[in-house]
């Protein structure tokens, strides 16, 4: 069974997010890089760019596919894991840690809320 | 085909939910996609060798004295240069010129021909052959074959080393795009099974196909894993089988080719269209070589960061000119390929194009196919 933080708050569409001092850290999640295979290509917003949730802000591409990822928060985006762009392949190898893809600044952070638990995500994926 | 209807499976289907491959609906057909990941599959067959479960292909099989006339009729190729024992790509077209599908015809003898065929397409080859059959009156038998044939892929640089232990067939003698039927020995009692065993293939590599009795598919594939392990074998599944067809330019039907699409735009005259004879659909394909073609097919490799994918649409000049076929990281050659149609007037290497990519047009540039050819 694969270890979905306790900490995290989950989509339907499979992101994660951690959220600390107003700053959410956004990735995908292990069951996302899992269902898509080998992952070889990652497009992402630069700096300063606004997202809103639900709203598709960046994809993920493996071999076959193309998949979009939504925003699970509202806010500016101050960070983006540059590291990605030349090893895409880091998020099959660690999604829920050093693969992380943007950091954004909460512009509603009461969005949070509407998100799943672990418990919850693992419930929806079947697995729990 | 009804979508709702139950997927249907091959002889293996237990075998490649035991590995735990990943499943997937392809063509109204549960196919393994991948087993271990689609790039480590397509690296295996470039450098080891690879095993596919192709069960899914169709088999009609084309017997009586007028065999040879009705092949040929519906075939584009020269089929009248295919010995016994040798194979032929071409393609079956409808009488206004597009592809019913493409094939691969094997000689069994002057009477005698054996086609294989796309899984989602057999029903409607059978019935496009037997009404060609009626249709030009041929004294020959169109029968619908599939049930009776189990299909595996060995594919790689290690596939003579890994299908010789099995079978008393002098692999060496078979030719590429040559076969003949033998057996395989699938032991420990010594069974045997009766094969068609052919040096074909859709990877570019070295590559053996064996045909058997579906009874025999589960005891083959598990010989062929314990006989390929010293050569570093694995199962690959349709994925890898994309990507290696792609690097090797080869044509998959509903991308490269299909009902709207001539081979004269797919690029297969003169090797596999024949002008010289008749043939379904020839018209357009002689009036399409007179004045050439509108559009081809080609190849282009990205310049810029972004992935072509089916569909997308190509610009020449900032202008629409055509559109992806297929499109895919090549793992061989670390790049971002894809076949296109563009105009013939800007189909030649070396033509700086752009793909749109979700809204945003990326640089690519013409190259040469196939993108990927083995050192022989």
């Amino acid at each position: 069974m694969s270890n979905y933080p306790e900490n995290y708050r989950y989509t339907k569409e499979h992101e994660w997010v951690s959220v600390e001092g107003g700053v959410a850290t956004i990735g995908i999640t292990h069951h996302a890089q899992s269902e898509l295979g080998d992952i070889v290509f990652v497009d992402l917003p630069k700096t300063g760019a606004i997202v809103t949730q639900h709203a598709v802000f960046g994809s993920v591409e493996s071999v076959k596919a193309v998949s979009d990822i939504y925003a699970p928060v509202s806010g500016e985006v101050i960070e983006v894991n540059g590291a990605l762009t030349p090893a895409p392949e880091k998020l099959n190898e660690d999604p829920h840690g050093a693969a992380w893809l943007v950091k954004v600044r909460l512009s509603a952070p009461e969005e949070i809320n509407t998100l799943l638990s672990d418990a919850e995500y693992q419930t929806y994926l079947g697995e729990s | 085909m009804d979508s709702t209807a139950p997927l249907r499976e091959t002889p293996l289907n237990a075998v490649h939910r035991s590995l735990g491959a990943r499943m997937v609906d392809f063509g109204g057909w549960d196919m393994p996609v991948q087993y271990s990941g689609i790039i480590e599959e397509h690296h295996t067959v470039r450098r080891a060798v690879g095993l596919f479960d192709v069960s899914h292909m169709g088999e009609i099989e084309i017997r009586g004295p007028e065999a040879f006339d009705l092949v040929n009729y519906a075939a584009t190729s020269a089929v009248s240069k295919v010995a016994d024992g040798q194979a032929q790509y071409a393609g079956l077209l409808y009488e206004h010129g597009g592809f019913v599908d493409d094939i691969l015809i094997y000689r069994v003898n002057g009477n005698e021909f054996f086609l294989c065929v796309n899984a989602s397409n057999q029903e409607k080859d059978h019935q496009h052959i037997q009404e060609l059959r009626d249709r030009k009156g041929f004294d020959c038998e169109v029968e619908f074959a599939s049930p009776r044939w189990a299909q595996l892929a060995v594919q790689g640089p290690g596939a003579a080393e890994t299908v010789q232990p099995i079978t008393d067939t002098d692999l060496s003698t078979i030719r590429y795009y040559r076969f003949r039927d033998g057996t395989l020995r699938l032991g420990p009692g010594g069974a045997e099974a009766p094969a068609r065993i052919a040096r074909t293939g859709y990877t570019g590599e070295d590559c053996f196909e064996l045909f058997v009795a579906p009874e025999f598919a589960e005891t083959l594939w598990a010989k062929l894993l314990e006989t390929g392990a010293a050569h570093g074998i694995k199962p690959c599944g349709l994925g890898a089988r994309n990507t290696l067809r792609l690097e090797a330019g080869m044509a998959l039907y509903g991308h490269e080719i299909g009902p709207s699409i001539t081979p004269i735009e797919a690029g297969l005259y003169p090797r596999n269209v024949d002008l010289s004879k008749e043939f379904q659909g020839k018209a357009l394909c002689e009036k399409q070589v007179r004045e050439g073609p509108s559009r081809k097919l080609c190849g282009i490799e990205m310049t810029e960061r972004g992935i072509a994918r089916d569909n997308y649409e190509v610009f020449v000049n900032g202008a629409p000119a055509g559109f992806v076929t297929s499109g895919s990281p090549s793992p061989t050659l670390n790049k971002n390929i894809a076949l296109c149609y563009l105009p013939a007037a800007v189909a030649q290497p070396g033509q700086a194009v752009a793909v749109q990519i979700r809204g945003q047009l990326a640089g690519a540039v013409t190259v040469p196919t196939p993108f990927y050819k083995r050192s022989k």
